[in-house]
């Protein structure tokens, strides 16, 4: 490489010049390019320390520790004592992840099949298209606060829009939608999965829309009837944005927070594992050592998708 | 959470008004400043005895009492202050729910002189920490306005003293008259007749007992007396504060006592908040309910509100009726404002009942703690809390006062909710999260 460029450099060793071309160093940078691209590449950097990498470095060091919070000499290291407080001694836990587990599977069922669903009615040319779609999507604008009293109004119990339909509002077999351990979960879910499709259904419209059309007219003119045509071309055709959903759809139920904080703060059956976090990290009920061992808990659970989904978008672009 | 301030509803319209007063307050105290030599107001309290001498003294004020009536009761208490004194007093409001989340920053930082807080575990545990200035010169002058019970609420782990009651409320059974008249019930004084007189109730379509447990907290309350009643204040005090084991025989016969009461209490409590709970009591739809005088608020019809009895929780197996839950909120001296001189007067003046009742006057929903403080605005429910109040022999704080928050946000709250589900409470497993918590401290 240094024959190429000129520059005064030590011999190279026969291995390096067998390196292939593409490694070769260019020198041309002027001191401001290196003065700008230091800016470029250091800003960034920098606040990726200060917002993530501190931060989660961090959480992980207060996970082996107890400490009250106050002076920095009552820190005691207690090794994996708060993990195992977390699996063993504390009964919110393994409710929250089979809550978790039930949210992640009701999105992927029933969610963002029903976010698909919309997005395909809404590309065909119907009157009144951008309506819809707007209808669909706000409640992926509304602010929590507004949620809460939306399906407030739905579910409660005795003046809720639920209990009215069926007719058992006011009596006592009316449902508890919010109380019962039994129900609320569900109740919850479907509160999410409102949010969830129109989130989905935004991202597959634009997916939709970048189909290239005449794949569609070639299949029609093979024969293809509507559901053909969907399923064996136009939804593979997708590829890129399906990876996205399913991404976004695993780190939506791992996430998941804000419909059951509404409704009780995740106590009684709605337990999430971020609810617990919450819980456990802000407010009264600080417990550092177990608040950040539960938030490294849910960080390594979610590695597992944004690692999936990281190799496969990298990968792809090595392969070209 | 807001488990203490039931009244936490305050939303953007509150924090707007706490900023311009702010900004007021601070407009005042730059002005008080302006008027006097610098330095002797920073080292004011260099020379105690000379207490409200000159003129030249200030002191801050940290207040999380940020909903608009309880607001202008300390604004008037700090009013009256600097009328009487001569002292300035900034006043820094915050709402009451970062107030008392961001606590451990707050006295760590720059706290101010004196601040609003209550008193129980975390007053002790502060104080124990040495984050807070003992106040023993301060209850010289006022300790013969409180009774006994006020003053071991304001006693700290090391025997001195370090807070000053404002006012309390109540917890015990609210009631409506005309509908116990109207049926014939009468106020049950022991464990047996409560139970007696719920099956009664039950039996005339009445849901006996009101609850209501959405939030978690509201049960506390009937766990703390159960808990007080069958084993005693010192003992309610000791498990709160994790010197007693919760794997024990008297805990889990607390959980017992209580399984008897609960086919009486309201079955849809864990759907409910205290509100809720507060609407059926007023429709005559539960016959009593066990909360804090603050329930009294929901009854904004002033018939009904006349028509509302208080009694306290009757006695189990061990003390009586001797003790009452009724927290208490006041005042406490940062260990900064431990120097100022003017501080210490200003906690003094809470003391009285001048300082009180310029803080009632504004805000009569609870009872004053001072000996000689006005009543004659008194309904004859706020009479019998007082009374109430006045000959118990202890004062416990609530149990989420009483305990380390995280025990009982964390742990309590679930496991209680799971009592009322189930009726199973797993003691052994309250202990094993109890240690883990405690020794974090």
């Amino acid at each position: 490489m240094s024959s190429t460029t000129g520059s005064p450099i030590a011999p190279v060793t026969s291995a390096a010049i067998a390196k292939p071309p593409r490694f070769r160093r260019v020198r041309r940078l002027s001191r401001r390019d290196k003065v700008v691209l230091s800016f470029m590449v250091g800003i960034p950097t920098l606040i990726q320390l200060v917002l993530v990498w501190i931060p989660t470095l961090l959480s992980i060091g207060l996970s082996f520790v107890r400490w009250n919070g106050l002076e920095l000499s009552d820190i005691k290291p207690v090794g994996v004592d708060n993990y195992s407080y977390v699996f063993q001694d504390y009964p919110p836990f393994w409710p929250a992840v089979q809550h978790n587990i039930l949210w992640l599977l009701f999105l992927g069922i029933i969610g963002t099949p029903l976010g698909l669903l919309l997005a395909v009615l809404l590309d065909q040319q119907i009157r009144g298209s951008k309506i819809y779609q707007s209808i669909f999507f706000i409640p992926v604008m509304l602010s929590l606060a507004l949620i809460g009293i939306i399906w407030q109004l739905f579910y409660q119990k005795d003046n809720g829009l639920l209990n009215f339909l069926l007719g058992t509002s006011g009596t006592p077999a009316a449902v508890d939608w919010f109380g019962d351990s039994r129900v609320n979960i569900w109740a919850a879910l479907v509160a999410a999965t409102w949010r969830h499709s129109g989130y989905v259904m935004i991202l597959y419209l634009a997916g939709l829309k970048g189909v290239d059309p005449s794949l569609k007219e070639a299949a029609a003119l093979d024969g293809a009837n509507g559901s053909q045509t969907f399923f064996r071309v136009v939804f593979p055709a997708m590829g890129p944005v399906n990876i996205v959903i399913v991404v976004i759809t695993i780190i939506e139920s791992l996430r998941a927070f804000d419909v059951v904080y509404v409704i009780n703060r995740g106590l009684n059956g709605l337990e999430l594992i971020s609810a617990l976090v919450i819980q456990n990290l802000i407010g009264e009920g600080q417990v550092i050592g177990v608040g950040s061992a539960l938030a490294v808990i849910l960080l390594v659970v979610s590695l597992v998708p944004i690692t999936f989904y990281l190799s496969r978008v990298f990968g792809k672009e090595k392969a070209k | 959470m807001a488990t203490y301030h039931p009244r936490s509803s305050a939303g953007f319209g509150g924090a707007g008004m706490d900023r311009r007063t702010l900004l007021k307050s601070l407009g005042v105290g730059a002005a008080g400043l302006a008027g006097v030599p610098l330095l002797a107001a920073c080292t004011g309290g260099s020379a105690p005895g000379s207490a409200s001498g000159g003129a030249s003294k200030s002191l801050t004020f940290g207040s999380g009492a940020s909903d608009a009536v309880p607001k202008a009761g300390y604004k008037a208490v700090t009013d009256a202050f600097t009328k009487k004194s001569g002292i300035t007093v900034t006043t820094n409001t915050v709402a009451h729910n970062d107030f008392q989340n961001k606590i451990n920053n707050y006295l760590q930082g720059s706290p101010d002189d004196t601040f609003t807080w209550f008193a129980g575990y975390r007053t002790q545990y502060y104080a124990g920490k040495g984050l807070l200035a003992p106040i023993d010169d301060v209850w010289e002058k006022i300790g013969p306005n409180f009774s006994d019970a006020m003053k071991k609420a304001s006693t700290g782990p090391d025997g001195k003293m370090y807070f000053v009651p404002n006012y309390n409320y109540p917890w015990g059974f609210f009631y409506r008259k005309s509908l116990w008249t109207s049926k014939g019930y009468e106020i049950p004084t022991t464990f047996d007749a409560l139970k007696t007189l719920c099956a009664k109730m039950k039996g005339d379509g009445i849901i006996p007992i009101e609850f209501a447990d959405k939030d978690g907290w509201p049960a506390m309350g009937t766990f703390d007396y159960i808990n007080m009643r069958q084993n005693g204040y010192q003992f309610h005090m000791d498990l709160a504060a994790h010197k007693e084991s919760w794997d024990q025989k008297k805990v889990s016969d607390v959980f017992d006592t209580w399984k008897a009461l609960l086919p009486f209490q309201n079955p849809g409590a864990l759907g409910m908040t205290w509100q809720d709970s507060a609407k059926s009591l007023g429709a005559k739809k539960s016959g009593m309910y066990l909360l804090g005088s603050f329930v009294t608020q929901q009854f904004t019809d002033k018939t009904t509100l006349a028509d509302i009895g208080f009694f306290p929780f009757p006695e189990i197996a061990m003390e009586g009726r001797d003790a009452v839950e009724a927290p208490i909120d006041g005042l406490l001296l940062s260990k900064k404002g431990g120097q100022n001189q003017a501080a210490r007067d200003f906690m003094a003046f809470m003391g009285t009942a001048e300082g009180q009742n310029a803080y009632a006057a504004v805000d009569p929903s609870n009872i004053a703690t001072v000996k000689g403080a006005d009543t004659s605005s008194f309904t004859p429910l706020n009479k019998t809390c007082a009374e109430v109040i006045a000959n118990a022999k202890s004062i416990s704080q609530f149990f989420d006062r009483d305990a380390l928050p995280a025990m009982a946000n964390n742990v309590m709250i679930p496991a209680l909710q799971t009592f009322i589900k189930d009726g199973t409470v797993d003691v052994k497993n309250l202990e094993a999260q109890a240690k883990t918590l405690y020794a974090a401290q």
